[in-house]
């Protein structure tokens, strides 16, 4: 017996078990070795700044939509990876509060003023760490060395990349040190390994594909390679490697500009989309004023990724010329 | 190796559910329905009356009109109205009801037809007058597909055994259970297009199917099976001529543009059967499936016959029934009720549950681009869905909407499940109605 009334739509009539909430959860899955490890080298306080921006993350999610009358999307988990991603780009000893201002920036200026997901066209987690580091650069440039605990007894540290740039004294760490983490800058940016343990984790489930963080990271390490102007005695390779390892490449190609919404839909679009975030960050490493070019990089692809997505449309199947009888 | 196409992507076939089932022949309903809808092309005129007495294979209505074939009664008895009824399309369609007086006196015109001494005219005209249409779901006049323009020269001929919509198994049964009628079909179809080949696709999630017509194709010398990788849409008329050929369709053309014409399997196997029985195409192979559906199956009916019939021949509903569907659940039509009755085109009827369909709420698109990956024909589905709630038709056929086959894998896998196809179905829709206004 038909006991309800039968759903009548147009097919398809099924759906794949995936949902954007699942994807989230892969996300924060992805990024939970990067952040542990982030606590294992800067202490308790880490988990502390990671807590308070997913929390004022999510709060700044829910009164937004409660004032403005819109529909709860905290249950969708994409506050919840705006707030770890961008505790992970902060230093350790940032104060709380700025965290917080940070966070509600993210959701609330960059997010849902523009419509909310789908609809902002920067990655909100970035946009809020650029803001940061304007709004509060002594804050959001001071780095401790890792595994010196916290507070009083907490040595401040040059990051590998203001050394490298010359613009700070200070020891390199080795490569492997650069490698596993061991060494001064944010909270999810040390670990290479963990970062790229996570990556494999959403390639594996399919979350992202290998294009952009691939072709990003291969740019970049190419135009380094030829083009780096090393300060030091090492060779250039060492220089390309320890240049890729250090600074936040791995967190914002892995995990920043693989972002649905700010990164170009189409695969020809995605790639072009890398290359650009690959040359710029070398530029902005190699001649712009900060160490590190990560961030404005990205933010700056994300406000081109309409138009490369406009100019990079997939050929169509049948479209064109040359399909004619062979 | 296994031949396919750039795009599309494999989906739970559910398939086991009845793969492994033999067919099962039923017996005529009390009252049969005829809906004078069972094809693409031109509209027919009833030639029957109430009170006349049919046998089975007489013609119900028929045009002049080339683009169309005949309708004939399944079984004997008489004509107790016409009138309109519900069509599984959903729209209210007029048709012919035929009381069974379960004799199944075959009508005196019925005769076995030699294929050998014919022209390839006159194979045409049998097959027209069978009423033979693409029995995999369209629905296109099979002997308008067989007559391409002179100028067109037709070197491939694919049989289509893909099969890639979930659920149904009708074509893989047919596969197993009557290769020879395939193979023959093959043959006639060969000698109207006097070709020397033809190609069989299947997918190689049927091994046994792939097996035993490599087998009987081997036999029959000239016809070679090829496997293709089991991804949805591989049974699509474009990616399959893809998949076997290299060759694309261009925008807007047909197959026989590039000199290809595909056939489905049980389209063949009928022609065959037809010449050899002088019978017309009164009975199919309906999958019956569904999580909530309670012994699924493979069944032989009659046309006319209603759904709720063969499901209860199925052992009836279980569970709580939210969508009934004609078709694939990829693109086959939702019913509202199961009073519909099975036409030529019935490759299956599914009952699925609401943790089958998947429902679920609306979120709004995160641009994941999943669309773009897996569309088979290359387009972006994000877009076009989105010039679509605009109105921005201009832009939508810039982007190539019209393209669309309507596969439906973006909504399918759409994760805000803000099902795409639907907007691109209202703006082909109107596109279509513009062009139409213009002429």
């Amino acid at each position: 017996m038909i006991e309800h009334k039968l759903i009548v739509s147009s097919s398809p009539h099924i759906h794949d078990k995936e949902s954007i909430s699942s994807i989230m959860i892969d996300v924060i899955i992805a990024l939970i070795p990067a952040s542990l490890m982030g606590i294992y080298y800067f202490g308790y306080r880490a988990a502390v700044v990671i807590i308070t921006a997913i929390a004022a993350a999510v709060a700044a999610e829910y009164i937004f939509e409660r004032i403005t009358h819109k529909r709860s999307t905290v249950s969708d988990c994409s506050a919840i990876v705006t707030g770890l991603l961008l505790a992970l780009n902060l230093p350790v000893t940032i104060p709380l509060w700025m965290t917080v201002i940070g966070s509600a920036f993210a959701i609330i200026i960059v997010k849902q003023l523009y419509g909310g997901l789908g609809k902002n066209f920067m990655n909100p987690a970035l946009a809020a760490r650029c803001f940061m580091l304007i709004a509060w650069a002594g804050a959001m440039t001071t780095f401790v060395e890792p595994l010196s605990g916290y507070g009083a007894d907490a040595v401040s540290q040059a990051t590998p990349l203001a050394i490298l740039k010359g613009t700070s004294e200070g020891m390199l760490p080795s490569l492997t040190d650069a490698f596993f983490g061991v060494k001064a800058g944010s909270i999810g940016e040390t670990s290479g390994a963990m970062l790229l343990l996570g990556g494999i984790y959403l390639l594996y489930r399919r979350v992202i594909t290998w294009h952009i963080p691939v072709i990003y990271i291969a740019v970049f390490a190419a135009f380094t390679y030829l083009f780096g102007s090393n300060p030091t005695d090492m060779s250039q390779a060492y220089y390309t490697l320890m240049s890729v390892l250090t600074g936040g490449l791995l967190l914002g190609a892995i995990f920043m500009a693989t972002d649905y919404v700010t990164t170009p839909a189409s695969k020809k679009g995605q790639i072009i989309f890398a290359i650009g975030c690959g040359i710029l960050t070398f530029v902005i490493r190699k001649f712009g004023g900060y160490p590190e070019g990560v961030s404005f990089s990205i933010i700056l692809m994300n406000i081109a990724a309409p138009l490369i997505d406009r100019l990079a449309k997939p050929k169509t199947f049948g479209g064109g010329a040359g399909n004619e009888k062979k | 190796m296994a031949y396919t196409f750039k795009g599309g992507m494999h989906i739970p076939d559910f398939k086991d559910l009845t793969s492994n089932k033999p067919i099962i022949a039923l017996a005529g309903d009390k009252v049969h329905i005829y809906p004078l809808q069972q094809h693409i092309g031109a509209p027919l005129d009833v030639l029957v009356k109430k009170g006349d007495s049919v046998k089975v294979g007489q013609v119900l209505a028929d045009t002049d009109s080339f683009v169309a074939t005949p309708i004939h009664s399944s079984v004997s008895g008489t004509v107790c109205d016409i009138k309109p009824y519900l069509h599984p399309s959903g729209a209210t369609v007029t048709a012919v009801f035929v009381e069974n007086d379960f004799k199944y006196e075959t009508d005196p015109s019925i005769k076995p037809k030699d294929p050998e001494k014919m022209t390839p005219k006159e194979m045409l005209d049998v097959i027209r007058q069978a009423g033979i249409v693409g029995m995999g779901g369209v629905g296109f006049p099979t002997h308008v597909k067989l007559s391409p323009p002179p100028e067109k020269k037709i070197d491939y001929l694919i049989i289509n055994g893909a099969e890639c919509e979930p659920y149904i198994t009708a074509d893989h049964r047919r596969m197993l259970e009557m290769p020879d009628s395939i193979i023959d079909g093959i043959k006639i179809v060969m000698k109207i297009l006097s070709l020397d080949t033809a190609y069989i696709g299947i997918e190689t999630n049927k091994p046994d199917a792939i097996n035993l017509m490599k087998q009987k194709a081997e036999e029959a010398g000239n016809i070679k099976v090829c496997p293709l990788k089991p991804k949805y849409p591989q049974g699509a008329e474009k990616q399959l001529i893809y998949a076997v050929t290299k060759r694309r369709v261009p925008s807007g053309k047909l197959p026989a543009d590039v000199g290809v014409i595909v056939l489905n399997i049980d389209t063949v196997s009928q022609i065959s059967r037809t010449f050899k029985t002088g019978l017309p195409l009164i009975k199919r192979i309906v999958t019956v499936s569904g999580d909530c559906i309670k012994e699924p199956g493979n069944f032989e009916v009659y046309t006319g016959v209603t759904f709720k019939y063969i499901i209860e021949a199925a052992g009836g509903y279980i569970g709580d029934v939210r969508k009934l569907i004609m078709g694939g659940p990829m693109m086959g039509i939702a019913q509202f009720s199961d009073e519909a009755p099975v036409i030529k085109t019935t490759s299956s009827i599914l009952a699925l549950s609401y943790g089958e369909i998947g429902y679920d709420d609306y979120s709004p698109c995160i641009r994941c681009g999943k669309c773009v990956d897996h569309c088979p024909m290359h387009l972006m589905p994000l877009y076009l869905s989105k010039f679509s709630l605009k109105n921005d038709l201009e832009r939508a056929e810039e982007y190539h909407i019209m393209d669309c086959i309507e596969c439906g894998l973006c909504s399918y896998l759409c994760p805000g499940n803000m099902g795409p196809l639907h907007n691109i179905r209202i703006a082909k829709q109107k596109i279509l109605e513009n062009r139409r206004k213009k002429k």
